[in-house]
């Protein structure tokens, strides 16, 4: 080391292109280019520009409905932002290029480092520079010790503070010595440990699958994890269906709690999900209290609570007085406070012709009154089951489900059914409160509503990776709070005769962190001088 | 107490707080006004207070210093009235609960954190040039808290009751505190390098460097905390709420960024030896993006929910997860079945 006060990093700087290449050099050059600090900035800069339009425009994978709403909102956009991949920014190729360069970057950068760093624990501290007091944090005395004595007493001193020091006696006239390595330690920890983060992601990813399905409550509903079973399965590419365990359970009760008075009067809290789990075919019934931010752990799969909603038990008997469909029916809530809820029965079975019914639930059955006084909408009061209502439609013909396609089991095809409807051409609607049946008309049968059960939203996920990930970022914070916080500096201490018969101590000091503080130098080296002169006194005492 | 004493006391701490911080404003302007018409003189010698304090005249000397005092003392007791109202926040709710349940109870742990570590830096990094700038904006930013986001209390919504959220939510804060006075340091850096007065506040700031020194160091302090936060704990409680630890929900896309920024400004002052005015951008480009996420991010997020939500809202947070919440403390919607609706 010529001049301690240059860096000695080997932080690469951008340099400019060299005017003729062959391939092999116009390659180390571009190596260069992409592992350069600046490189590294404007790719950090351009990760965080780049994560913008994703929190601009709905996303597909988070959001869907909201992707088709904005494409019917903008269809002229909308190709162009499917070309430009605005609706899945964080799956884009343009965005996995900025990470994987950045990635490619990191390495390139950390690993010469490494070397260097390995290289560095074994190196001695540099040696003393030659103008001690041309260093900004600089001190010195006079005395008329021997300066080997100075220089022993110095190596004592600085040792006992922890510094890494090199002197023999008689072979130099300065102690140099040096402390903080840990700090490089922890920069490269810190960024050793990015790549074990994306690692984990990547591996949740690839590997994982995220599901849903809305069970009904009751012994009888049970749910086995398999792929059929699930209503929603979201799987990483290499996503594998024989690591799903093979748990199975079912919800015995489900518990809500809802607010009738304060300030959030109407809204529910406490939800409980009572389970029933086998973790095998086989294996003995456990039970499982689910709750909201407590999920269920079975092997590597998490199993949570996220919704819930009602399910009205509706008979259909077709005309020649059969039951054509019976069982409780999924309602989908259209509003999270009042669980105004959405929801269809088929009957496909159902003769002289298929009937299929649609139409809305209402939990605690209101009519809104509009600005002149008079009762206009029916809607819903309160999210509980106090006064439950359900209002339908009627359609004959083909409902769907003939012809084995498989149709959503939450919405009727249309296409080709007929709406039944009244003498005077309005559409024929039934309210019915549980106990209610309704006759349809023309012989068609008659609809009874038999009662009311309850459903569970479930998500089901696994994530493998995730506690590589969780490591990732817990050695990236301890890494980084040594890179932020641990202070390398270097200490020279040089005793010379002078002239004159005295001692010249010179002492100097070179902080290498970014933000380090003239105050701490000021005292450290203040210090050390302080112990140096204070043996001395002591000294003295002795011998006098 | 009963809760509506507790509510009651809390309402009374934040206008005690706001009372008090006044008068410590008001400490801090006879300080500085003292020395508005003397030219700064040779720079104080070491270990001498923030403000540079050499004035001929031994009154004006002895005035400012009490003034400056009595401003800390102020903006300490003002502190004091303002955790009173945190806690009575909490104790306020039942059940009881840590006072962060929108954006009116966020905004006042924030500006309290602020505070916080102002004090208890101020000692130690000589930072008493700073009071008058911190407790003004605190002060801004309470009134505009008790104008426009209070609420009465409630109860924590279930997504809430989480102990991983507690402490996420307190890193956040925390590190949002300490990002706002490195960001006030910035500005006042910039303010200060295109300054050629030779007296009142600008000049009277310790040197640039110092004030760029200052800066990194509350930048230091906030990354690794919000880290821990943003990468850590939040994810933690993203997974246990809503299954997946990661969701590119706009909250976390903005922390991310926020957090990207920051390694940024970090880097370039490590590696590539931003000092001063560059780094300074880049700290306030990093605060940009934090309180774009902390106001921004909520409103533009309702309105971006309204105009694409219709009718179809419920249909879509079923298929979704009943309401698929958007991060952070103040406005997670419930997960099971509630309202969508921020507060
Ligand atoms: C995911 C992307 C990255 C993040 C979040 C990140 C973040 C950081 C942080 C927070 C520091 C600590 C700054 C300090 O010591 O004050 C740092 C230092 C450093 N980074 Fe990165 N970095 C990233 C990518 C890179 C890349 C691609 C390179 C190489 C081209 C690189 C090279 C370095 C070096 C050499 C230092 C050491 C500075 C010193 O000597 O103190 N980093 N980085």
């Amino acid at each position: 080391m010529t001049d301690p006060l240059s860096r000695p990093s080997d932080d690469r700087q951008a340099t400019a292109l060299p005017i003729d290449l062959n391939a092999r050099e116009l390659g180390r050059w571009m190596w260069r280019q992409l592992t350069s600090m600046r490189t590294a900035l404007v790719l950090l800069l351009l990760l965080a520009l780049a994560a913008i339009p994703g929190s601009v425009f709905p996303q597909e994978d988070i959001d869907s409905l909201a992707v088709s709403q904005w494409r019917d909102d903008h269809p002229r956009l909308a190709p162009i932002w499917d070309r430009l991949d605005l609706f899945a920014v964080y799956g884009s190729p343009w965005f996995a290029a900025i990470y994987i360069l950045l990635m490619i970057s990191l390495v390139g950068c950390i690993i010469p480092r490494l070397f260097v760093y390995a290289r560095a624990l074994r190196a001695r501290p540099p040696r003393a520079p030659r103008h001690l007091s041309r260093l900004p944090e600089h001190t010195s005395y006079a005395t008329d010790e021997d300066p080997d004595v100075v220089l022993a007493r110095a190596a004592s001193v600085i040792r006992r503070r922890r510094f890494r020091v090199d002197w023999t006696a008689g072979q130099s006239d300065a102690v140099a010595a040096e402390r903080g390595h840990l700090r490089e330690a922890g920069n490269l920890l810190f960024h050793l440990a990015v790549i074990v983060v994306l690692v984990g992601v990547a591996i949740g990813s690839l590997f994982g699958y995220k599901g849903g399905v809305i069970m009904l409550n009751g012994k009888e509903h049970g749910f086995t994890n398999k792929l059929p079973l699930y209503d929603d399965f979201a799987p990483g590419s290499l996503f594998d269906p024989a690591v799903m365990e093979p748990f199975s359970f079912s919800i015995t009760d489900f518990d809500v709690e809802w607010m009738t008075e304060g300030r959030r009067a109407g809204q529910a809290r406490k939800f409980v999900a009572h389970l029933d789990y086998e973790t095998e075919p086989g294996a003995e019934t456990k039970q499982y209290d689910l709750r909201v931010n407590h999920p269920l752990s079975i092997g590597g799969t998490d199993v949570f609570l996220i919704g819930h909603g009602y399910a009205p038990v509706i008979t259909i008997r077709d005309g020649e007085g059969n039951i054509a469909q019976t069982g409780p029916s999924v309602f989908l809530p259209t509003n999270a406070q009042t669980f105004e809820s959405f929801g269809v029965v088929k009957a496909p079975d159902a003769q002289p012709t298929q009937i299929g019914l649609e139409g809305t639930f209402y939990p605690t059955f209101a009519m809104s009154k509009d600005a002149d006084g008079n009762l206009s909408l029916p809607s819903s009061a309160f999210g509980n089951a106090i006064d439950p209502l359900v209002s339908l439609q009627v359609y004959t013909g083909d409902v769907g489900l003939d012809d084995g396609t498989s149709a959503s089991v939450y919405v009727l095809d249309k296409s080709r059914a007929t709406q039944l409807t009244k003498a005077n051409g309005q559409p024929f609607r039934m309210d019915l409160r549980p106990g209610d049946t309704v006759t349809l008309p023309d012989g068609l049968g008659s609809v009874t509503f038999e009662g009311l059960e309850r459903w569970n939203k479930i998500q089901i996920s696994r994530t493998p990776g995730k506690l590589i990930a969780l490591t990732g970022v817990v050695l990236a914070l301890l890494g980084l709070l040594g890179s932020l916080f641990v202070r390398p500096r270097r200490l020279w201490v040089r005793a010379r005769r002078q002239d004159d018969g005295t001692t010249l101590v010179e002492v100097a000091r070179l902080d290498r962190s970014s933000g380090g503080d003239p105050e701490t130098g000021r005292d450290e080296l203040a210090e050390i001088v302080a112990a140096l002169r204070e043996a001395t006194r002591e000294d003295r005492e002795v011998r006098a | 107490m009963s809760d509506a004493q507790w509510e009651t006391l809390s309402n009374q701490g934040v206008a005690a707080a706001g009372v008090v911080y006044f008068l410590a404003l008001l400490a801090y302007a006879v300080q500085w006004a003292a020395l508005r018409d003397v030219p700064v003189g040779q720079p104080v010698a070491a270990g001498g207070g923030g403000v540079a304090v050499d004035v001929p005249d031994e009154r004006v000397a002895e005035r400012t210093e009490m003034a400056g005092r009595l401003g800390v003392l102020l903006t300490g007791i003002g502190a004091l009235a303002h955790f009173l109202a945190l806690v009575g926040r909490g104790m306020a709710a039942d059940p009881n609960r840590v006072p962060w349940g929108n954006m009116y109870e966020f905004t006042l742990s924030g500006t309290f954190v602020v505070v916080a570590l102002f004090l208890a830096t101020t000692g130690r990094w000589r930072l008493s040039w700073l009071g008058p700038i911190v407790v003004g904006f605190v002060l801004c930013v309470l009134l505009a808290d008790v104008l426009w986001l209070y609420e009465p209390v409630a109860p924590l919504t279930e997504a809430l009751e989480s102990y991983w959220l507690v402490i996420h939510v307190v890193a956040a804060v925390i590190a949002t505190g300490a990002f706002t006075l490195g960001a006030i340091t910035s500005i006042l850096y910039l303010l200060k390098a295109r300054s050629t007065k030779d007296k009142g506040y600008l000049a009277r700031l310790p040197e640039l460097a110092t004030l760029d020194r200052i800066s990194y160091r509350m930048h230091a302090f906030g990354f690794p905390v919000w880290t821990f936060g943003v990468l850590i704990t939040g994810p933690i409680w993203a997974h246990q709420a809503w299954s997946s630890y990661w969701n590119w929900d706009p909250k976390e896309v903005w922390a991310f960024i926020t957090w990207v920024v920051y390694a940024a400004y970090l880097h370039a002052r490590a590696t590539a030896g931003w000092r001063g005015r560059n780094a300074a951008l880049l700290a306030l480009v990093g605060a940009a993006t934090l309180w774009f996420n902390f106001i921004g991010i909520n409103f533009f997020s309702t309105t971006s929910q309204h105009s694409y939500a219709g009718g179809a809202a419920g249909t879509r947070s079923v298929v979704v997860g009943l309401a698929w919440p958007v991060e952070t403390a103040q406005e997670v919607g419930v997960v099971v079945g509630s309202d969508h609706a921020r507060t």
